[in-house]
C-alpha cells in the first residue's frame, strides 16, 4: 500500500508546461528526494501535491483516498470539496523553504496551532505533544516562548519540522528546506531530517543538498524541464548517472 | 493665577463630569470617544476583511463607504447627520427614526462611529494585505479552512501590526470628539466654550481644557505603548 501516489501530473502556467506528467509513489518509511536545476519544475511538483498550487491535468491519493478534483475555468484543478482537501493536507504537513512560522505567535504556539485548531487536539494534550517533538529536533524547553524572528534560521527550521510533526503526518513534504540557510546552519537540519528518516518516516524531500539524497535517501528523482529524466537507487543513479543532462547536473553541483 | 482658581471653585464639576443635572465636559468626551471607537472598531474588522476581498461585489461597496468618509470632513458629516437628516420629511413621519435623530447625541455618535470606522477599516485592510504570503500558505498547507485562517493567523496578526497607526486613530478621534458641541452635547470643548462665555477669562478657560485633552493623550500614548510593548514584541528585534 501507497502513502502517497502521485499520477502523471501537468502543470501550466498559461501556454507554458512546467510539469509534462510526473508520477511519484512512496510506500511506508520511503524517502524520496526529488532534485534538479532550478526552473525543473520540482518545487512546483511538491506544492502540487497539497494544492497549493493547482496542477492542470494527474491524480493525487493520499493513502487510498483520492483528492476530489474538477478543472476550473482556467483548465487548473481545484478540490471539488474543500473540506476533503483540509482533512487530507492535514495527512501531508510541509516543510517550507523560508520556515513560514507564524510570526506572532511563540515557538510552543507555533507547534500546538494546526493540532489544537485544525485537529481538534486537546490544548494540554498538544502542549506535551509539541514538547516531545520540539525535544526530538533538538530545542530545549527555553527557546518554547521565543518569537520566531528571534531565533537563528536553522532553530526556526526545526521550529517547523517539529511543527509539521506535531501534525503526526502520514507524509512529510520538504520544500527546500536548507536553502534558506547559511552554510554552517545547514547541518543541524540535515541531521534532524536524518534522525526522522532513520526512525522510518515518509518523507519527499525536493533539495540541493546531494549528500543528504545519496545517503539518506532510498529513492532519487531527478527532474529536467518538467519530466523524470531519471530514477531510482541514489547510489546507482548519482554515481553512475545513465543521462547524459543528469551527468552534467551532478558535475555542475561537486558535493 | 486667582482667576483659574476661581473658574476651577465654580465650574470644575463641569469640567470633569456633571454640569449638574448631566454628564459633561471630560466625562462625556471620553464617553463619546470611548462608544466611538468601540462600535468603529467592532464594525471595521469585518468590513476590513470584505475590504480585501478578491470579489469587487464586496470590496467595492466598502472601498466606497470608507472613500466618502475619509473624503469629506466629519464636521460636514455631522451638520449632515444632525441637521440635515432631520430637515428630511420622510425622516421625520417615522417615530424611530425621528426619536433618534432629535437626539443631538445619537447624530454625534453616529458621525463619530461610521467617521472613525472609515479610517480603522483602512488601517486593519492594509495591515491585511502586508501579511507575510508565506504564513498564509503554511496556514493552508497544515489544513486550516478559510474561517480559522483569518480567525487564528491573518487578523491577529494584522491587527496587532496595525497598533502604532490604531493608536493615531484614537487620539485623533479624541481631539475630533471637541466638534460635538454643534450637537449641543456639552463635551469638555462645550463646557470650555461656556465659561468664556460667562466669565470672558478666555486664556484660562480654553486652557483648562486643552490640559485635560493634553493629560488624556498622555494617558493613551502610555496604554498604547504598553499594548505594543506585550503584542508587538514578536516585532522587536533582538539579537540571537
Amino acid at each position: 500500500m501507497y502513502q502517497l501516489t502521485v499520477e502523471e501530473l501537468h502543470k501550466q502556467y498559461g501556454t507554458h508546461e512546467v510539469l509534462k506528467g510526473v508520477s511519484l509513489q512512496a510506500k511506508a518509511g520511503d524517502v524520496i528526494s526529488i532534485i534538479g536545476s532550478s526552473g525543473s519544475g520540482k518545487s512546483t511538483f511538491l506544492r502540487c501535491i497539497n494544492f497549493l498550487e493547482q496542477p492542470s491535468k494527474g491524480r493525487i491519493f493520499v493513502g487510498n483516498e483520492e483528492v476530489r478534483t474538477v478543472a476550473d475555468k482556467n483548465g487548473a484543478l481545484r478540490a471539488v470539496d474543500p473540506r476533503q482537501l483540509q482533512r487530507l493536507r492535514t495527512r501531508l504537513a510541509m516543510v517550507f523553504q523560508h520556515f513560514n512560522l507564524w510570526g506572532h505567535m511563540t515557538v510552543l504556539e507555533n507547534v500546538i496551532e494546526a493540532p489544537v485548531n485544525v485537529l481538534g487536539l486537546d490544548r494540554d494534550e498538544a502542549i506535551v505533544r509539541a514538547r516531545r517533538y520540539l525535544a526530538k529536533v533538538g530545542l530545549a524547553a527555553a527557546v518554547e516562548d521565543k518569537y520566531p524572528s528571534h531565533l537563528s534560521g536553522g532553530q526556526q527550521q526545526r521550529v517547523a519540522i517539529a511543527r509539521a510533526l506535531a501534525m503526526e503526518p502520514e507524509v512529510m513534504l520538504f520544500d527546500e528546506p536548507t536553502s534558506a540557510l547559511d552554510p554552517e546552519l545547514v547541518g543541524e537540519v540535515l541531521r534532524v531530517m536524518q534522525a526522522l528518516a532513520e526512525e522510518g518516516r515518509t518523507m519527499v524531500v525536493v533539495t540541493h543538498e546531494m549528500g543528504f539524497a545519496r545517503e539518506v535517501s532510498n529513492h532519487v528523482i531527478f527532474l529536467h524541464q518538467g519530466r523524470i529524466e531519471e530514477q531510482g537507487d541514489p547510489r546507482q543513479v548519482l554515481v553512475a548517472p545513465r543521462s547524459e543532462r543528469l551527468a552534467q547536473f551532478l558535475s555542475g553541483s561537486l558535493k | 493665577m486667582n482667576q483659574i482658581i476661581a473658574i476651577v471653585q465654580e465650574y470644575g464639576q463641569a469640567y470633569l463630569w456633571s454640569d449638574g443635572y448631566r454628564l459633561s465636559g471630560l466625562a462625556m468626551t471620553l464617553w463619546l470617544l470611548l462608544l466611538s471607537i468601540a462600535i468603529g472598531f467592532v464594525l471595521s474588522v469585518p468590513l476590513a476583511v470584505a475590504r480585501v476581498a478578491p470579489n469587487r461585489f464586496i470590496s467595492g461597496p466598502v472601498w466606497l463607504y470608507t472613500y466618502v468618509f475619509r473624503g469629506t470632513p466629519l464636521y460636514i458629516q455631522l451638520l449632515i447627520i444632525y441637521s440635515g437628516i432631520y430637515s428630511l420629511e420622510s425622516v421625520r413621519a417615522q417615530p424611530l427614526l425621528d426619536a433618534f435623530f432629535r437626539e443631538g447625541f445619537n447624530c454625534t455618535l453616529l458621525a463619530f462611529a461610521l467617521n472613525t470606522c472609515a479610517y480603522t477599516t483602512e488601517v486593519f485592510a492594509g495591515m491585511i494585505r502586508e501579511t507575510p504570503h508565506g504564513e498564509i500558505e503554511a496556514a493552508r498547507a497544515f489544513g486550516m479552512s478559510r474561517f480559522t485562517l483569518y480567525r487564528r493567523i491573518i487578523l491577529p496578526s494584522a491587527l496587532r501590526r496595525a497598533l502604532p497607526s490604531y493608536s493615531n486613530e484614537v487620539i485623533l478621534m479624541l481631539h475630533s470628539t471637541s466638534i460635538a458641541f454643534t450637537a449641543t452635547v456639552p463635551d469638555l470643548l462645550k463646557v470650555a466654550r461656556d465659561v468664556n462665555s460667562a466669565t470672558y477669562a478666555s486664556f484660562e478657560a480654553f486652557g483648562l481644557a486643552a490640559v485635560l485633552y493634553a493629560s488624556v493623550v498622555f494617558a493613551l500614548v502610555w496604554l498604547f505603548r504598553r499594548c505594543e510593548r506585550r503584542w508587538l514584541a514578536f516585532l522587536q528585534p533582538r539579537a540571537h
